[in-house]
């Protein structure tokens, strides 16, 4: 069963006590100046945007399919089961090709570092696998980040939408979105406002899916056209050697007559 | 013995000078005090250039050892060593480029030990691998002719049809591979450069570019080495360069076409300028000149086209990787002047390693093997041009 994180925009009301304990839970340092930064960085994996009296936060969406896990070439990304999406740093060779093929652009980069490691939210793996909510859900004063089974979260949001329809935007971010995430959003305003990409644009297909369809073909596409080359190589190649024995051939029998 | 300082070797000193500077500055201050990528253009100019460009530029290597040795084209046979040559110098340079974008560098062998076969990226860095592995090899004919090891040469050329098709083969994967990178990106690529057939197209413009770059080059190195400069060879390439023009247009006008983007791409806007600028330089222009028989036999007009053409799709790879995700973005990116003196610092080394190679290498054919080709040329089968301009599809 994944786990997943509901964050509801109406009950937000901007604490930014979220941030701190994320910035806590990952030993990174939080400070007035760091809290009055309004994007996401190698050092602040949450953000709580504001808009007049809006709230939003943003976060990693921790697909279903994860993007970053298809297309990094050592694997350093992966899904758990439990539902975070996670990085091995170990494996890591600093291609960014994540960071690229991210629709959320959710991961972030140490540019300063020698040593530079791709960062972003993880989902608190550790805490999750012992059964307890992420940091930022165990800390939010209001419930507006709520830890669960993505099921029972959906059934929830899906409840709040029918009781409370004039206070929401009608519609669930993350249910389907890139083929679904285990960060479900419910807002009053369009999250699109706050930076996220338009369910339109970004679709419900899974992400690895548009690559997939290329590479699934690689396997079979090797030894096909390896054959046609080599057939072609044949070819051009036989009618040289056909002419050059004709040719042999040929002197062989006018040397015989001559003998005879 | 005394080097003396002529204007080229002032400016070689001025570009390495500022590149080992960029160089220092990227290894001991990073990748964001040398660059202007950030976390929303994780991707710059050296991907942008030295990596999509330089791995184009490369293609020549294996268009003509496709025309020559796969199609048997004979009287191309004067320019495969100088094209293979060219090649094996890209792909090596790709690779220091590399070394300078990836973030940890010293990982790079990460690739051959935590392998992940759904990454285009990890079938990219196999497939230059050991492509690059199989140019050293066909390359490694010219060192041992300048040795005189005859025996290896025996050997090598035992193994050259294995060489050749998995040459080709892996040309084929990871030119595609390159467009295929950015089909993960549908909603932050604009629609102008992205299309499922993205891999179709880098395939295609990798020939042209192969044959456009190879008149070049051919035409390059006559002039500074003083050689006759083989016409015959030169037409040939260039009626082939023209096809393989014309079926790139035609693909590109068929992906527009079928996704309703006609309209679209006639309006003016920040894209379309460079969309505009793109299709001009790689199309319309270089296809112009060619149609005029004048100028498709003469060497200065092939040469015209040829630059033209290579200005275009450099153009293209740089819209797919650069211009076309600032609509995204929200805002432009400009290189910092040390990623350009990087990629300048690695362009230098490229042409002073040709010239060494040139200078020590059997390359080029000897003056009296060229007269001898020469008048192969003119008995030459007609048919083996279709045969060759098959190879632009």
């Amino acid at each position: 069963m994944s786990k997943a994180l509901l964050y509801d925009s109406t009950l937000c009301i901007g604490c930014k006590q979220c941030e701190q304990a994320c910035a806590t839970q990952n030993k990174l340092p939080y400070n007035d100046s760091v809290a009055a930064e309004e994007r996401q960085s190698d050092h602040k994996y949450t953000v709580v945007l504001t808009k007049g009296e809006k709230f939003m936060r943003r976060l990693c969406m921790h697909c279903e399919h994860p993007a970053c896990a298809s297309v990094c070439p050592v694997g350093a990304f992966h899904k758990t089961k439990e539902g975070p999406v996670v990085y091995d740093v170990w494996k890591c060779i600093g291609c960014r090709y994540c960071m690229a093929a991210c629709a959320f652009s959710q991961p972030k980069y140490e540019w300063g570092s020698l040593n530079p490691r791709v960062r972003k939210c993880i989902m608190c793996p550790d805490r999750v696998l012992a059964g307890n909510p992420t940091a930022c859900a165990e800390i939010c004063p209001t419930g507006a980040t709520k830890f669960g089974d993505r099921d029972d979260l959906v059934r929830e949001a899906q409840d709040r939408l029918r009781q409370n329809p004039s206070a929401y935007v009608p519609r669930i971010y993350g249910l389907n979105e890139v083929g679904r995430t285990c960060v479900l959003i419910l807002s009053g305003m369009n999250v699109e406002d706050f930076g996220y990409p338009a369910s339109k644009k970004i679709g419900d297909t899974p992400m690895p899916e548009y690559t997939g369809r290329v590479m699934e073909r690689v396997p079979d596409f090797i030894p096909i056209w390896s054959l046609v080359l080599g057939g072609i190589y044949w070819i051009s190649h036989r009618r040289e050697e056909v002419a050059a024995a004709e040719a042999q051939e040929k002197a062989k029998e006018t040397k015989n007559g001559s003998v005879r | 013995m005394r080097i003396k300082l002529t204007f080229w070797r002032v400016v070689f000193l001025v570009i390495m000078g500022l590149g080992l500077y960029s160089t220092f500055v990227r290894y001991f201050y990073g990748l964001g005090a040398v660059s202007n990528m950030t976390d929303q253009f994780p991707w710059g100019f050296w991907i942008g250039f030295d990596c999509l460009c330089g791995v184009m530029l490369a293609a020549g290597g294996f268009c003509m050892v496709g025309a020559v040795y796969l199609f048997n084209v004979q009287s191309l046979q004067s320019v495969v060593r100088p094209a293979v040559l060219t090649a094996f110098l890209g792909y090596l340079l790709f690779i220091v480029g590399l070394l300078f974008d990836l973030g940890r560098p010293w990982f790079i062998w990460h690739q051959l030990i935590y392998m992940n076969p759904h990454s285009v990226m990890f079938e990219v860095g196999m497939c230059v691998m050991t492509y690059t592995t199989v140019l050293f090899f066909e390359f490694l004919p010219s060192i041992f002719e300048r040795f005189n090891l005859k025996q290896p040469i025996k050997w090598i050329h035992k193994f050259y049809p294995v060489l050749i098709v998995l040459g080709i083969l892996l040309s084929t994967l990871h030119q595609s591979s390159l467009g295929s990178l950015y089909l993960i990106m549908p909603s932050k690529l604009h629609p102008f450069w992205y299309s499922p057939a993205l891999p179709f197209f880098f395939f295609g413009s990798a020939v042209a570019v192969g044959l456009a770059m190879t008149i070049f080059e051919s035409t390059q190195s006559a002039k500074a080495l003083g050689r006759h400069l083989e016409l015959s060879v030169l037409v040939r390439l260039g009626g082939a360069l023209l096809v393989a023009l014309w079926v790139n247009a035609l693909l590109r006008f068929e992906d527009y076409f079928h996704r309703g983007m006609l309209r679209q791409i006639l309006q003016p806007s920040y894209e379309a300028y460079f969309l505009w600028l793109e299709l001009a330089l790689s199309f319309v222009i270089p296809i112009t000149l060619l149609s005029f028989k004048k100028i498709r036999l003469s060497p200065n007009g092939l040469y015209l086209a040829s630059v033209i053409s290579l200005f275009g799709f450099i153009t293209n790879r740089l819209n797919v990787s650069l211009i076309g995700f600032e609509t995204y973005v929200g805002h432009h990116y400009m290189p910092k002047w040390t990623e350009f003196s990087v990629t300048l610092m690695i362009i230098a080394m490229g042409f002073a390693l040709f010239q060494i190679a040139v200078q020590y290498l059997p390359i080029f054919p000897g003056e009296a093997v060229a007269q001898k080709q020469e008048t192969k040329v003119n008995v030459a089968r007609p048919m083996s041009s279709p045969v060759f301009e098959n190879a632009g599809d």
